[in-house]
């Protein structure tokens, strides 16, 4: 069975169709690229993915449960985490906090215990510093733990909200143009990042990216959207060297 | 690691620790004699406003939501507080157990109608937000002024918006009845048991409160809610929630500072001057001006923008003048850049530090 089911998602918005009749099945463990021309409805998928648009149509299963219409809370509950391609962290926290606010449902304690500084405070804020930084020391920003998370060089804020991501436990983490605006150099690192994400955290990773070095780097399957449906589906290298493909999205 | 917790701790620490040397500071100065009246008859004033910079920063620093109608809490809290300690005024209880438990439920009071109000209000989001808070304090204010609580000569309670007065006319009548809250009279001959002392503990248990919450799971949770809500939300904190709790622990503690008002002073009236809009305001420069977010720069705004005014009273028609250059002069200090070089430049801390490395350098040599 596969980890994300999605079955004939539609979205309208008044008379405009942003997503149209849109399938994905992603297995366990997969690396899958979503890309398209700019406005083909790829970030819209992703909204619907994680509950901030409720579909007009269609079902989306995660691990056999449906989970379409629910609210982003209880998806991230159920299994899904996300990036935005427009950066957003905790900006005037610290970096060891921001990943900290993404345990904040792994790791338990009330209000009261807090205030009042009870044990249990002390017991579950240890266990969420331990396990913070080994989720920092992962990504490599294990030095910067007491640094306010807007003081961080882009690359690293990155990082950062994948580390923030993967601290919900997800089943599937969703990417949304992870190496936006990134040099070379910082593009190269993140690709060895996803990898390494997805063997050390036997993660299933959906992303979209614009990035073609990196898509055919790293994606072992691909979906184009065009005009907010599917164009192709399927390897990497076939869909990559489709003529309908190249000519919406590659230039002929 | 370890050195961020301790760091957050620390400051915590010397906020408290700021507080108790005020106290020690003008408890020593009282015994000596050294306090003008004026300063006497302002100590729990301060600990009152203190209390209400702190809390309002809970909402706009925290939570990170305007809030303009801060006073009507406040009014909530004092009021209702009033109205228990002038029942049970002439009743056998313990006064000291009554005035505990008046706080008790001015908290109480305050906090149920910051829960009710922020359901709706905490929908809207930056200028709506503090025009409907603006409003609700109003209205809050507008219906404890008008408001008559009374027993009649049977003994039944009533609350309502007409006086007893204007219904029953019999003189022999109206004197059997016993009236608590006499409309914009309010309450009158309110026993004064509020202390500086007792002022100070309620401001140190608010800080104490308002700190930890800031550095536990519930307070990163609201913080993240004010830096991002999207994101906040995309890692499975429930928005609602956390933004109600903050805004109903941000009521509470201005309903405490609200009951320690009312039992400061034998009358208590729902008027502009006392709970309206200008007060509401007056908060919010002393949370902006001692910083958005920082508990002790509430603490030390609030007191240097109530003793000024005061102490500047020999300028006569000079005084407001004087007020708003202190404003001015008090915002660059805090939050141009060039101050805040300067005041990196020339910190103590730095200034500690540099003799320190001095002293050790020379050790080694």
């Amino acid at each position: 069975m596969a980890l994300l089911d999605v079955k004939n998602l539609s979205i309208s918005f008044g008379g405009l169709r942003a997503v149209d009749n849109f399938n994905l099945e992603i297995q366990q463990g997969e690396l899958y690229g979503l890309i398209g021309p700019n406005g083909a409805g790829k970030t819209t998928v992703f909204n619907l993915l994680t509950g901030v648009y409720k579909p007009t149509e269609g079902r989306i299963f995660l691990d056999g449960e449906d989970i379409t219409g629910k609210k982003t809370i209880d998806i991230n509950k159920a299994g899904i985490a996300r990036t935005f391609q427009n950066i957003r962290l905790f900006k005037e926290q610290t970096v060891l906090d921001n990943v900290k606010i993404g345990l904040h449902n792994r790791y338990k304690y009330s209000t009261i215990e807090g205030i009042l500084r009870l044990p249990g405070y002390f017991r579950t804020e240890k266990k969420m510093n331990e396990e913070a930084m080994r989720l920092l020391e992962v990504f490599d920003l294990a030095d910067a733990a007491g640094v306010l998370s807007c003081n961080l060089p882009y690359g690293k804020q990155r990082k950062l909200e994948i580390a923030r991501a993967l601290a919900t436990n997800p089943k599937l983490l969703l990417l949304d143009e992870p190496a936006a605006g990134m040099n070379p150099n910082e593009t190269q690192e993140l690709m060895n990042t996803i990898h390494f994400v997805r063997d050390e955290f036997k993660m299933t990773i959906l992303l979209i990216e614009h990035d073609m070095k990196l898509v055919s780097g790293i994606c072992e399957k691909l979906t184009v959207l065009n005009f907010g449906r599917v164009l192709t589906q399927g390897v990497t290298a076939e869909v990559l060297n489709d003529p309908e493909v190249v000519k919406a999205y590659l230039g002929e | 690691m370890l050195k961020k917790i301790s760091k957050n701790t620390k400051s915590s620490f010397i906020t408290c620790a700021l507080v108790i040397v005020i106290y020690a500071v003008i408890q020593i100065m009282n015994s000596a004699g050294s306090l003008s009246s004026l300063i006497k008859g302002m100590l729990v004033l301060l600990c009152v406003y203190s209390m209400m910079a702190i809390s309002l920063n809970l909402t706009v620093g925290v939570l990170g939501e305007l809030s303009l109608g801060h006073a009507g809490f406040m009014c909530v809290g004092a009021f209702s507080s009033g109205l228990f300690t002038q029942m049970l005024k002439t009743g056998p209880m313990n006064p000291n157990l009554r005035f505990f438990l008046a706080i008790m439920v001015g908290i109480v009071c305050a906090a149920l109608f910051g829960f009710l109000i922020g359901i709706p209000v905490l929908r809207l989001k930056g200028d709506y937000l503090a025009i409907v808070t603006l409003g609700f304090g109003e209205i809050i204010k507008s219906i404890f002024n008008a408001l008559y609580a009374y027993k009649d000569a049977n003994g039944v309670f009533h609350l309502s918006f007409t006086s007893p007065k204007a219904t029953v006319t019999d003189e022999a009548v109206i004197s059997q009845y016993k009236i608590y809250i006499d409309g914009s009279a309010g309450i009158t001959r309110n026993p004064m048991q509020s202390t500086f002392t007792i002022g100070i503990i309620m401001l140190l248990i608010s800080l104490v409160i308002i700190l930890n919450l800031m550095h536990s799971r519930t307070g990163r949770a609201v913080m993240a809610i004010r830096d991002n809500r999207i994101a906040a939300e995309s890692v499975g904190i429930h928005i609602t929630k956390y933004k109600l709790l903050a805004f109903t622990l941000s009521a509470a503690i201005a309903g405490a500072a609200g009951a320690l008002y009312a039992h400061n002073a034998p009358s208590l009236m729902a008027t502009s001057a006392k709970f309206g809009y200008n007060m509401s305001i007056m908060f919010l420069v002393f949370v902006v001006l001692g910083g958005i977010g920082s508990m002790r720069g509430s603490i030390i705004a609030t007191i240097i923008l109530t003793v000024l005014p005061e102490l500047l009273r020999f300028l006569n028609t000079y005084r407001m003048l004087i007020y708003s250059i202190v404003l001015i002069v008090m915002m660059l200090w805090n939050w141009a850049p060039a101050c805040k070089n300067f005041r990196e430049k020339y910190s103590l801390k730095r200034f500690l530090r540099m003799k320190l490395t001095k002293k050790k350098t020379e050790e080694e040599v």
